[in-house]
């Protein structure tokens, strides 16, 4: 076995600590020892422990003299006195003297390393004082990882609710929720960006595959048309309501001299550079208006493009209830 | 058809981490046009094309692509590996060109997912 404790931890190792092994470290000895144990004194007959372990159903106890640790004795340990037919012999012949303790405010990693080095099945915990407090075994320690993890999973599963309920949980004459991004002319490299993360806000918000998917090409297709066409950038809105999705983007320039013929497949004004890209086809409008409900586009050479689309959900596709939350116009 | 099958069909290179390695790839597509890739595919299906470029990925992710071939032992710049590492797309690298790859690939039972073009409804609502 290789002795790792000095060396650093690298970013590839850290990558490979699972979360088992993360928790190891966040858990505290204490967290999952047994706290209420029965410990026998030096000066008790061995038979004495044969009862005890079998009607508490434990296979080793603490040897206590005047409140301070002096052993441990172990099933193991019986089994000798047994073989050997010796019960009425005193704790003290049979126990074992050589002390390896943990401390309770230790991790429970602590704990895992001497169980690694040490063939040993329980270790006696001891507060800072040196007093026992309790008993830790590979058990306690499973337990206590499987519980932790259990309730980190189950608050996951709380948040996950919560964003694909938000709609729900909130009461207004009409509730939205609007998204805004930056979009830089010319940004190739981050070109599709702002659209990953409006998809996966959706999804998160509970949409369907099937609408995240129509929302993400249509606003990538638009997202990329504002880095291959607008003069300075532009920005895109994204407004989520229970029954409809809408998305905007707005730039200043250099605006479409004929729209008509822009919606046209095939049609494009896109360069060399652009179309190497695998862009500028002259599909993206036509890309978009299949995939939502409604389309407009606004645009003039003096004021730049306002373009804006919609896809109306059907009742089981909304977020939240419908019926009663888009009842546009009333106090 | 699973990723694995898919690479040694091909004699492909993986060229990201290793992730979801379970999804099932229901067909292919081939194409150098990010907006035919757009217009044409329907989900779950393996893409090959020419094109090593950041917007392959995003064009992947919006149509949820189950995992791009780069034809011809093309080799993408380190952008688009991380974001792929990032959504976890698969990429695969193959020394074969698109007619050659197409054509094993359909030998093996991957049907066509693109949609040819005949109406005008949205094809992308599958």
């Amino acid at each position: 076995m290789t002795d790792n404790k000095n060396q650093p931890i690298t970013d590839a190792m850290a990558e490979n600590i699972t979360k088992v092994e993360e928790l190891a470290y966040e858990l505290l000895i204490n967290q999952v020892m047994t706290r209420d144990i029965s410990t026998v004194s030096p000066a008790d007959m061995m038979e004495f422990v044969a009862d005890l372990f079998r009607e508490k159903r434990i296979s080793g106890a603490p040897v206590l003299r005047d409140g301070t640790l002096v052993g441990i004795l172990s099933i193991e340990d019986l089994i000798r006195c047994l073989r050997a037919v010796d019960l009425s012999s005193p704790v003290e012949k049979y126990m074992s003297a050589r002390l390896i303790t943990v401390n309770e405010f230790d991790p429970v990693i602590e704990a895992l390393k001497t169980f690694v080095h040490n063939r040993v099945g329980r270790l006696p915990v001891l507060d800072g004082d040196k007093k026992l407090v309790g008993i830790i075994t590979k058990g306690d320690i499973t337990r206590g990882l499987l519980k932790k993890l259990t309730n980190e999973f189950q608050h996951e599963e709380i948040r996950v609710y919560r964003a694909s309920h938000l709609f729900e949980d909130i009461n207004s004459t009409r509730t939205s929720l609007v998204l805004r991004y930056n979009i830089k002319p010319r940004d190739f490299i981050h070109g599709g960006t702002a659209s990953s993360y409006i998809k996966r806000a959706l999804m998160r918000l509970g949409a369907s595959p099937q609408i995240a998917r129509r929302c993400g090409i249509a606003i990538y297709e638009a997202e990329m048309n504002l880095i291959i066409h607008s003069r300075n950038g532009g920005v895109i809105r994204v407004e989520i309501e229970p029954h409809q999705i809408t998305m905007e983007t707005i730039d200043d320039g250099p605006g479409i001299q004929d729209v008509d013929l822009a919606m046209k497949p095939g049609y494009s004004t896109a360069t060399e550079q652009v179309r190497e890209m695998g862009f500028g086809a002259g599909m993206g409008l036509a890309n978009m208006s299949r995939c939502v409900d409604q389309l407009k586009i606004d645009s003039s050479t003096e004021r730049g493009t306002r373009l804006k689309m919609k896809i109306y959900l059907k009742e089981q596709e909304s977020f939240g209830d419908i019926r009663g939350n888009h009842t546009e116009g009333t106090p | 058809m699973k990723t694995q099958e898919l690479i040694e069909i091909i004699d492909g290179t993986l060229l990201t981490e290793e992730c979801d390695f379970s999804r099932e790839i229901k067909g292919g597509c081939g194409a150098d046009l990010m907006s035919d890739v757009l217009a044409s595919i329907q989900p779950n299906a393996i893409l090959l094309t020419g094109l090593c470029n950041p917007q392959v990925i995003r064009t992947a992710q919006m149509a949820d692509v189950a995992a791009i071939v780069f034809v011809r032992g093309k080799q993408p710049p380190l952008e688009t590996i991380s974001i792929a590492n990032d959504e976890c797309i698969p990429l695969i690298s193959s020394p074969y060109g698109t007619f050659e790859l197409c054509g094993r690939l359909y030998a093996a039972g991957l049907p066509s997912l693109e949609n040819p073009v005949v109406d005008g409804n949205c094809d992308c609502d599958e």
